[in-house]
This record gives C-alpha cells, sequence and structure tokens, in this order.
C-alpha cells in the first residue's frame, strides 16, 4: 500500500500567544516547533498500514525549509521518504495550498492507494485542505476519521458526532482526515533516528496561485482578568470548595 | 440573498446552523435556508422562526442520512439558481466539510471559524476569523463574489425573527461521484465519552494525576456532582483515559456550568477547549499555574492528598 501523509509545521505555543509587533506573525523565537496531534495520528496510521501491509510512506509538507527538523521526526517513526515544498516565507491560503498539495502528490512517480492528512491544522484552522485536495486528485474524501480499518481495499472509517460514532466505508484510492485520538503515535526509537538521517527530503520550489483570503493582521482576543479568589489548602479549602459548589447550585 | 446551509440530523436541527441564520440576517434581511435529506423539510416552521423568508428542502431517493458532497451539490444549485452574495453554515464539522465541498466545486475561497462578517462590496468582504481555535484571530479581505463562509460556534446568537413560511421542495442533481461517501450505520457512544460535551459538570485531570489510578477520585466526585470525567491530552497520550475524554483544541469543546481542573497546567490548546465554563476551578501544587488565570477559584495543593478531603466532604454535603 502506497501512502501520501500531509503534514505541517507549527509552533508550540506555551500558555499565550505573543505576537510580532506588526501584528502580522506569532512572535517564534522563543519558541519551538512539532505537529499538530491530528497529524502525529496520520502518520502513525499510515506506519501501522505499511507495517501490516507492506509498501511505504510518503510525507509532504508545505513550509519554512526549517521543517526539514520535524519531518525528520516523523521519518524516524517509520516513514519512508519526503517531499518538502518550501514557501520561502509566504503562507498560502487554503486554496492555493491545497493546489499546491495536490500538484505534488500527483507529480511524484508512485500513485498513491490512501493520502492521509489531519481533519484541520493547529493554526490556519480552515477544515478545507483535504477536501479541496481529494477535488484536485479527482478522489472520494471521508472527514474526521477517528476509527480506521482497511481491507480488501475497502476503508472503513468512523467518526465521532456528538455521543454517537457515523461510519463511513470507501473504496480506495481515497483521501482520509484523520484527528487526534485515532491511535497513540509511538516515540520514535534511537535506531529510528539513526535510519531518519539517511532518508531522502527532497525540497520543491513552486509558486503559489494569487491568495483570494489577504491576511491584514492578528489579534489575540482579550481575555478576561477573573481575579481568582484562592480557597487556600487543605481541610479548610475542601470546606471553602464545598461551600462554593452549594452557591453555584451543582451541590444540593 | 445570503443562502444559509442549515443541518439537522435525522430531523434535528443544529443549533449552530440558527446561529448562521442570525449572522446572515445581519448583512442582508433576504435570508434563504437549505436543508436536505431524510427528515428536513419538516424543520421548514423552526428555520422560518429565525427568519428565513424561503426555505428549501432538497430531497433525492439516494439521501438518507447525512452525504456531505450531495449536500454540497444541493448548495451549489441554489447558488447558481439563485445568485446569492453569500452562503454560510454553523462552524461545526459538518458545516465546514459540506462548505468545503461547495467551494471546491466553485474554485471559490472558503472562510471558515469566522467571528465577524461585513460585506464591503460587489465582491469583497472583510472577516475577521479564528485560529488557534480561538486562541488567535485573523483579519482578513476575501475576493469573492460569492461569500463563502462559516460562523465559528456560539459567535453569533440565534435570534427569533418569524418570517411567513415558504417551503419549497426540490430534486438534489446527483451524480454518482456525490452519493459514494455517506452514513453507511451509525453505532452507540464510546465508553467513558458518554455527554461529556453536554455534562453541566466536568471533572478533570492532567499530568499532575500522576497515573490513571488517581482518576477514580475524580469519577466519585464526578458521581456525586452528576458531572462527566474529563482529561488533558497529556493524559490520552500515556493511555490513561480514552481519547474521549480529552477536553481541548484536539478534543471535546466543554461549557459547563462547572469545570474543575485537577494538575492541569492550562496549555492555550486545553483552554480552548474549557474557555466556556462559567465557573472553573483549578487545583494544582503551583500557583503560578497558567491554569490559575482563567479559574473563579484555585486551591493550591496536592491533588493526591487534597482529593481525599474533598471527596469526604463532598459526600457528607450529599448525605445531608
Ligand atoms: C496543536 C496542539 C493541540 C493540542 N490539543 C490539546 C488538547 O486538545 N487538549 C489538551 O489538554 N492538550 C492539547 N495539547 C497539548 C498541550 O499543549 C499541553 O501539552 C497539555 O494540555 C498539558 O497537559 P497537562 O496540563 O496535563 O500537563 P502539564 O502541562 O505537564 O501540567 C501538569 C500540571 O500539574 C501540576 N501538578 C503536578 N503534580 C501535581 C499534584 N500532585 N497536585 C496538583 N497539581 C500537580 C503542575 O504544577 C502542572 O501545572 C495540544 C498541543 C498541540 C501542539
Amino acid at each position: 500500500m502506497e501512502i501520501a501523509v500531509c503534514i505541517k509545521r507549527v509552533p508550540l505555543l506555551g500558555s499565550a500567544i505573543v505576537l510580532t509587533p506588526d501584528g502580522m506573525a506569532i512572535d517564534t523565537s522563543k519558541l519551538g516547533f512539532g505537529l499538530s496531534p491530528h497529524e502525529e495520528c496520520a502518520v502513525e496510521a499510515a506506519v501501522q498500514l505499511v507495517e501490516a501491509n507492506g509498501g511505504s510512506v510518503t510525507l509532504f509538507s508545505m513550509g519554512h525549509v526549517d521543517g526539514e527538523e520535524q519531518i525528520r521526526d516523523q521519518l524516524a517513526i517509520g516513514a519512508d521518504r519526503a517531499v518538502l515544498i518550501d514557501t520561502n516565507g509566504v503562507e498560502p491560503d487554503p486554496q492555493a495550498a491545497a493546489s499546491a498539495l495536490a500538484e505534488a502528490i500527483s507529480t511524484e512517480d508512485t500513485t498513491f492507494d490512501l493520502v492521509i492528512m489531519g481533519s484541520e491544522s493547529a493554526d490556519y484552522g480552515g477544515s478545507q485542505t483535504g477536501i479541496r485536495v481529494a477535488h484536485k486528485l479527482g478522489l472520494p474524501v471521508v472527514t474526521s476519521v477517528k476509527g480506521l480499518k482497511i481491507e480488501g481495499g475497502v476503508a472503513t472509517c468512523e467518526r465521532a458526532v456528538g455521543s454517537i460514532r457515523e461510519v463511513y466505508t470507501v473504496t480506495l484510492p481515497a483521501v482520509i482526515t484523520v484527528r487526534d485520538g485515532l491511535n497513540i503515535p509511538r516515540y520514535a526509537s534511537v535506531p529510528g533516528r539513526m535510519k531518519a538521517r539517511k532518508k531522502s527530503v527532497d525540497i520543491k520550489q513552486v509558486t503559489f496561485d494569487e491568495p483570494r483570503i489577504t491576511t491584514k493582521k492578528f489579534t489575540i482576543p482579550d481575555r478576561e482578568a477573573k481575579g481568582a479568589t484562592s480557597l487556600g489548602s487543605g481541610d479548610e479549602a475542601a470546606a471553602a470548595l464545598v461551600d462554593v459548589l452549594k452557591q453555584i447550585g451543582v451541590l444540593t | 440573498m445570503i443562502l444559509v446551509y442549515v443541518d439537522h440530523d435525522r430531523g434535528e436541527i443544529d443549533p449552530i446552523s440558527l446561529q448562521a441564520i442570525s449572522a446572515a440576517t445581519a448583512l442582508d434581511p433576504d435570508v434563504q435556508a437549505v436543508i436536505v435529506g431524510h427528515g428536513g423539510k419538516e424543520l421548514a416552521g423552526e428555520i422560518a422562526a429565525y427568519g428565513a423568508t424561503a426555505i428549501h428542502a432538497g430531497h433525492h431517493v439516494d439521501l438518507f442520512d447525512f452525504t456531505p458532497r450531495a449536500h454540497a451539490r444541493a448548495v451549489h444549485s441554489l447558488i447558481e439558481k439563485n445568485s446569492p452574495r453569500a452562503v454560510l453554515a454553523g462552524g461545526t464539522p459538518r458545516g465546514n466539510e459540506v462548505l468545503s465541498h461547495v467551494a471546491a466545486l466553485m474554485d471559490a475561497p472558503f472562510a471558515s471559524e469566522c467571528v465577524s462578517i461585513v460585506l464591503t462590496g460587489a465582491d469583497r468582504a472583510d472577516i475577521v476569523r479564528a485560529r488557534w481555535a480561538g486562541n488567535m484571530l485573523e483579519e482578513a479581505v476575501v475576493v469573492a463574489p460569492v461569500l463563502i463562509a462559516s460562523v465559528q460556534a456560539h459567535s453569533f446568537t440565534a435570534v427569533a425573527a418569524a418570517a411567513p413560511l415558504s417551503l419549497t421542495e426540490f430534486e438534489v442533481p446527483l451524480s454518482e461521484g456525490d452519493v459514494l461517501v455517506r452514513v453507511q450505520d451509525r453505532v452507540g457512544s464510546s465508553a467513558g465519552g458518554v455527554g461529556l460535551a453536554e455534562a453541566k459538570v466536568v471533572v478533570s485531570g492532567g499530568r499532575g494525576m500522576d497515573g490513571p489510578d488517581a482518576f477514580s477520585m475524580l469519577e466519585d466526585i464526578a458521581g456525586v456532582l452528576g458531572g462527566a470525567v474529563g482529561c488533558s491530552r497529556v493524559v490520552t497520550s500515556a493511555g490513561w483515559r480514552p481519547h474521549a475524554e480529552q477536553v481541548g483544541q484536539t478534543g471535546t469543546k466543554v461549557a459547563p456550568d462547572l469545570y474543575i481542573a485537577c494538575g492541569i497546567s492550562g496549555a492555550t490548546q486545553h483552554i480552548a477547549g474549557c474557555k466556556s465554563s462559567k465557573t472553573l476551578i483549578a487545583i494544582n501544587t503551583d500557583a503560578q499555574a497558567p491554569i490559575m488565570g482563567f479559574a473563579d477559584y484555585v486551591v493550591v495543593d496536592n491533588v493526591h492528598t487534597f482529593l481525599p478531603l474533598l471527596i469526604e466532604k463532598l459526600k457528607a454535603a450529599n448525605q445531608k
């Protein structure tokens, strides 16, 4: 089974987002980078499928060339090779991003049985790239999947809707977008990390389509300063907490 | 005219769709709604009560439960026929999915998760949309003759504004590719996750619980208060609790009357899932932990020694 997985490097935020003075970006000078949990689960699912069925996993990532480090982390857990589309510091809008990804996926020598992506990116949260890529590739798409089984070329996908799960089936080739909780991503082993150093990461340059959604600036929504009341600690705090629960009516 | 895609589940209307109708009414009093699938047309009265002047109910022999691309086809056919200035939907997984298909069919932009929309010209709109699950906002300009946008849940208030009922039924023009992906089956809730999103009280644990065993204390508290147990991602990725209990950006978003955070630091991605709680109580050994800044009440203590004291007092209070 030949699987393509799309991943995106994002800053690992702490407890607050700090913007650059011009409000055009997050100040990442003090931040590390990683992937969204959705995409970590996407890579884990692909590696498990290839372990069970044979084949290979190719990663596609779009972003800053420094993202090679996060790509190598995923090669270390078992992906075979990667293509990094260099954005040259420009953030394409979702339409342009999907076109560039679809182009990169379809111009590979490998024909993919499955394209796995996160249901939405951690930062942009557009919820549309997987669907747009599917349309460009002429493939069916199942989104927000939290349970996945593939047998005889048919994928059975579950997704959570409120407290029930919907079941979808789709014949491969297909695009599937997944959510955190699909699996528990493994940690890279030391031999895995050694092997990852030798795996190929092709860097591609592309010209993006003109954006149709243009960012003017970012802002951070006002966080209500609540001025927490301290209840202290120990026995006295436990009694005070029970009083609070009575006051707000959750304990009668 | 503004067209709104109204989502429903077997005849139960999605409340965020009603918020989208009110958001549309603020842009143009001429708001029409499209609803697709089994049980949809029965909701026309409820939709009209929020101000939709015309309701289009799409049907087809092949349509029963949710079929994303077919729903998009229904929306797209109405766009071609009635030329709306904008198409809106609720910023829910389904609303975003249907509008993504519509945008892909038209090769048009789609601004998801908007908290503000202003139409500034024949093909321009100023929008503000949520990034990082609402922890950051993006002000942007969208250039498109038909604006396609979803509204972030609870950013707009659904306001009743009765319009006379005008219902038209139409057959959705479907091709084979539109019904390939559809709900084939529905199965019961996954263990443990029952009602987390709707619970009035959520008792959540994080890394500070130090393992799965201490969660039995949170189950006890949730039991007394009639609530659900939640947790942070550290907890689910360690396998201490099922993912159905994870609160946050990539877990469940909750809005209970009371959220109790035990041994949770308050990372932005966790806060994204619990910031709509009416009252937040944090229990943490570190008085400087970020969660303390979001809390209404804080207890600076060790969960392993404090929670047994609390349970004792709760049980005593409950017996009275
Ligand atoms: C894109 C993205 C999406 C994410 N989505 C989510 C999400 O949906 N949900 C989520 O939760 N996280 C999410 N995360 C992870 C998030 O960034 C944090 O890593 C996580 O929330 C931290 O969990 P925690 O608070 O349990 O652990 P920590 O941050 O390690 O905090 C543990 C806290 O427990 C306290 N503590 C320790 N011992 C005790 C004790 N004995 N008694 C009392 N207090 C104690 C400590 O003082 C500390 O404050 C996401 C991350 C990314 C990058």
